[in-house]
């Protein structure tokens, strides 16, 4: 299988919605009647701490978003771990492509004048 | 828990002119120790042995379940009912957590459902045994648990990244795991002589199984050499299970328990332990389905996920109603 006809199950292995066999299952199982089909899959992500970030932690399956919720509960914050929940339809996600990886982020190697410790301020200026 | 006796394909570790120019650019990577993600290139023997290997590890971890829900409702107090529950659950999350990672390789939650449950995917030889008094709760535990935590922390560093990160979140619950184990051991290797004998009957009909866990010496193997070459795998087989007996003999002793092996022996040479070897025809009979509990086991798992489907069932519909009634 190539790997663009890998379905998303962690964040950013889905560019290709089209292609994830359980994605698009569930997708259509707002239209016709259920059937014995997999749960669309989501990801998760987790504020650990008030101040922080939401941060991805993983994905599961679930029939709707509440149950999402519910589920993600159960599976990522049984030690709290978490003050809120993010769940996000995996199909839903965007993703850059690996190959994408050179004209995205090459161009930010050679800015190094973007980093402070560029700059060469004499010790008798002080902490600036 | 994890899997044992995963086999490759292919013929062993390549040389870097036998591989294909992509080839080189991924093995380079691996022996940088960076990460493989999900939609990078991989060759495919990569993408099939750890699909395997992480699959078999997700059935072990909702297969190993089940020794250890016979006793949620016999625990011999509340306390230790509810810290049981939180341990059954954490092995229901493992698996979950490594299902996803397996589904990142292109694989279905459905299709590993149904290798599983077909009998034809394998899960550690270790659950088909059966938990016959509260003391092997106690054993499973420390044993089965601790061996686990060998094979898992070492993986924490392995190449694909999902499955990395899976190992982080396992291993940082494994070792409550251990210790809840060790107590449960503590508590009736110290009280009255009738436990102390369920306690070292629970230690004797653990102990090989537990080295078994392991898997058998892979010091040969083909499959094992690239797997390593991989970094699918870290350690051999025979270092784990060393490592292992190492750990485990002064907590014994501890206990005031025997190991039952009379051949058991520090050896200062190497620096370890002499021990004797499990029975490995039996090894290969349980993998085979012939273990005491094979047949309980897959039978108890299959009927749960079968009396199950008419809730899944409802929840589907619930999702498809709501869904229709929001678009109209």
């Amino acid at each position: 299988m190539s790997a663009d006809g890998v379905p998303s199950a962690e964040l950013g292995a889905n560019g290709n919605d089209t292609a994830g066999g359980s994605d698009t299952a569930g997708a259509t199982a707002a239209e016709t009647p259920p059937v014995r089909t997999e749960w669309p899959l989501w990801e998760i992500f987790i504020r650990g701490q008030h101040g922080l970030n939401h941060r991805h932690v993983g994905s599961l399956h679930a029939p709707d978003a509440e149950m999402a919720i519910g589920n993600a509960r159960d599976v990522y914050t049984r030690r709290n771990e978490g003050t809120s929940i993010w769940a996000v339809r995996s199909a839903d996600i965007v993703a850059s492509a690996p190959s994408d990886k050179g004209p995205l982020f090459d161009a930010a190697e050679s800015k190094v004048y973007r980093h402070p410790t560029f700059f060469d301020i004499p010790d008798d200026v002080g902490h600036m | 828990m994890y899997a044992q006796m995963v086999k490759g394909d292919g013929t062993g570790v390549r040389s870097p002119e036998q591989m294909s120019p992509e080839e080189r650019a991924f093995q380079a990577r691996i022996d940088a120790d960076e990460k493989i993600e999900p939609k990078e290139w991989m060759p495919d023997g990569y993408r099939r042995t750890l699909i395997r290997q992480i699959s078999q590890h997700a059935h072990s971890e909702i297969v190993g379940q089940l020794p250890e829900g016979n006793w949620i409702t016999r625990a011999p107090t509340l306390e230790r009912k509810v810290i049981l529950l939180a341990k059954v659950q954490d092995e229901a999350g493992h698996g979950l957590y490594l299902y996803c990672a397996a589904e990142t390789l292109g694989i279905s939650r459905d299709e590993m459902f149904e290798q599983l449950h077909s009998g034809r995917a394998k899960y550690s030889s270790i659950f088909n045994y059966p938990t016959l008094s509260w003391a092997d709760i106690g054993a499973v535990g420390w044993l089965v648990d601790g061996a686990a935590i060998m094979n898992q922390v070492p993986l924490q560093r392995t190449s694909y990244g999902p499955y990395a990160r899976a190992m982080v979140r396992i291993c940082k619950e494994e070792s409550f795991h251990q210790r809840q184990g060790f107590d449960i051991m503590m508590k009736m290797a110290t009280g009255t002589d009738a436990q102390r004998r369920m306690a070292q009957d629970a230690l004797d009909r653990f102990w090989y199984p537990s080295l078994m866990m392991f898997g058998p010496s892979d010091a040969e193997s083909v499959h094992s050499a690239q797997s390593m070459a991989w970094k699918i795998k870290i350690d051999a087989n025979d270092a784990l299970r060393q490592r292992f007996v190492d750990q485990t003999v002064p907590q014994a002793e501890y206990l005031g328990l025997r190991i039952p092996d009379e051949t058991l022996a520090w050896n200062e040479d190497k620096g370890g332990h002499d021990f004797a070897a499990p029975d490995w025809d039996e090894f290969f009979a349980v993998l085979a389905g012939d273990g005491p509990c094979n047949a309980e086991r897959l039978g108890t798992r299959v009927a749960a996920w079968e009396e199950g489907a008419w809730f899944r069932d409802g929840l589907t519909a619930h999702a498809a109603k709501r869904a229709s009634r929001s678009a109209a």
